[in-house]
């Protein structure tokens, strides 16, 4: 099976977490999606599980917003294959925490 | 040499003061998990360099952090980096609060039916005799226990059995906020819960019932209702374990046959609405509470920070005042923001949701404020290190 390296961007909050820079590397075999990506963050960095989605369902924490090649991908079913440029290690997937508040 | 240490949850992070026994100065270290709310963080009576927290963030849910070395350093349990597989342990489980079964739902705001769905811990307690085992009440209300260190957690269902579909969350949520463990009989707990009421096991945690009987809250349908109280929060001492104090909504109330009965306590207070309450930790008929003007002006009352001491267990309070400020004050205390050590004169703590954390070294005759400028403080809780 076809591994790719994905880069992503995390937020800062959860780059404290899991004692990590901004940009992480994680390995995903086969499609890349968002469910795939999240699959690899979680296995490698463990403390994140339940961060970004929730344990038993999986759905994206309402707060979080999934970026990539300047689209919102928020919410496009998580199966779906992510952009190219994403599986080519081109662009970064990007995790980023809703801005709100004065 | 006796000194205490201060463990201070706040609404962007986590301090912990320290002092020795004279508790007139102080080292603050903080802020830890700046950014996150940290509901509550609670020392192990076992061993004092264990510290567990909870911290919490809308935007990332709850992690568990764990100290050993009395929070030089944390760690998530089970969250390290390349995790063992061969534990046979769920990575990152440390964070995963699942209910048992179908949970269903309970009561809305409206009075309609709304699924059971995890936000935050409220409040983690402690084993008194075992350091790996620690309890943690969660928004939406139920109790959860850990035996590993908190790498793991399993609810104990028999809690939502207690009429669970007819409870109803607070103005802040609807929390199971307050734990009280009996140290003189290991299978037996005390729970609150906003607005559900007060209930206990008496066989650790497998059955509970609803200790309820003798409170009053207005515009209650049924005034005779087993469920449906918004107890704000319980306190005991540890000699006379069958008596409890409760700050109830509106009402201090204590019972002394295990909440079998209450009777209201509130005597000559200038205000009964609240959220703090607490016990002197060798004195157990002495009891302090914090008067807010009103549910609907949460902050203390006449612009004066007032706490008040009972000596006779209730009925009879007095104000303590010296060295709080008695005018233009309008901050307020929350449910678990006071706290006791327990040097051989105690030493009282109260923290406001402006970010001063006041001490009594005299069990209140005398406060300072140890920090002045935190955020808005979420809860208090003393360590006596000996």
């Amino acid at each position: 099976m076809m591994t790719s390296q994905i880069r992503v961007e995390l937020p800062f909050h959860l780059q404290t977490l899991s004692r990590t820079r901004s940009e992480i590397v994680v390995e995903v075999s086969g499609l890349v999606t968002a469910d795939s990506v999240l699959d690899a963050i979680e296995a490698r960095f463990p403390m994140l599980c339940g961060t970004i989605r929730d344990h038993v369902t999986k759905q994206r924490r309402p707060f979080l917003r999934y970026f990539a090649c300047q689209q919102d991908l928020s919410h496009q079913p998580a199966d779906m294959p992510l952009p190219e440029a994403i599986a080519a290690g081109a662009e970064p997937f990007i995790i980023w925490g809703a801005l709100s508040g004065g | 040499m006796s000194g205490v240490r201060v463990l201070v949850g706040t609404k962007k992070g986590a301090f912990i003061l320290s002092s020795d026994g004279k508790r007139e100065k102080w080292d603050v270290a903080g802020p830890l998990f700046g950014g996150w709310s940290i509901y509550h963080m609670k020392g192990s009576p076992v061993d004092p360099n264990r510290i567990y927290a909870s911290q919490c963030s809308d935007w990332f849910g709850q992690v568990i952090q764990r100290s050993s070395d009395g929070g030089i350093t944390w760690e998530q349990p089970g969250g390290e980096p390349a995790p063992d597989m061969t534990s046979g342990l769920p990575p990152g489980a440390s964070n995963r609060f699942v209910y048992e079964g179908n949970p269903g739902t309970h009561m809305w705001y409206d009075g309609t039916p709304h699924p059971w769905d995890f936000k935050r811990v409220w409040h983690l307690e402690p084993s008194l005799t075992d350091v790996d085992t620690v309890y943690a009440g969660v928004e939406d209300a139920a109790l959860f226990r850990s035996t590993d260190g908190a790498t793991t957690w399993k609810e104990l269902p028999g809690l939502r059995d207690q009429q669970g579909s007819k409870w109803q969350p607070g103005a802040g949520g609807m929390a199971l906020h307050t734990i009280l463990l009996d140290p003189s009989n290991p299978l037996r707990i005390y729970v609150a819960i906003s607005a559900a009421g007060a209930f206990r096991t008496d066989d650790g945690g497998i059955t509970w019932k609803p200790i309820n009987r003798g409170l009053k809250s207005k515009y209650l349908p049924d005034p005779n209702t087993e469920i449906g109280y918004c107890v704000h929060r319980l306190a005991l001492h540890p000699s006379k374990p069958e008596t409890v104090f409760m700050q109830l909504h509106w009402n201090i109330m204590r019972t002394d046959n295990a909440g079998e009965m209450w009777t209201n306590i509130s005597g000559n207070l200038p205000t009964d609405f609240g959220f703090p309450i607490d016990v002197h930790p060798h004195e157990p008929e002495t009891v302090y509470v914090i008067p807010i003007t009103s549910d609907s002006e949460h902050f203390v009352h006449e612009g004066k920070l007032r706490v008040y001491r009972s000596r006779s267990g209730g009925t009879d309070w007095e104000a303590l005042t010296n060295g709080l400020p008695q005018k233009d004050c309008y901050v307020n205390v929350l449910r678990d923001a006071m706290a006791t050590d327990s040097l051989d004169q105690a030493g009282i703590y109260f923290g406001t949701s402006g970010g001063q954390v006041y001490v009594s070294p005299d069990g209140g005759d005398h406060w300072k404020a140890i920090v002045r400028d935190l955020p808005g403080v979420l809860s208090v809780e003393v360590q006596t290190i000996r």
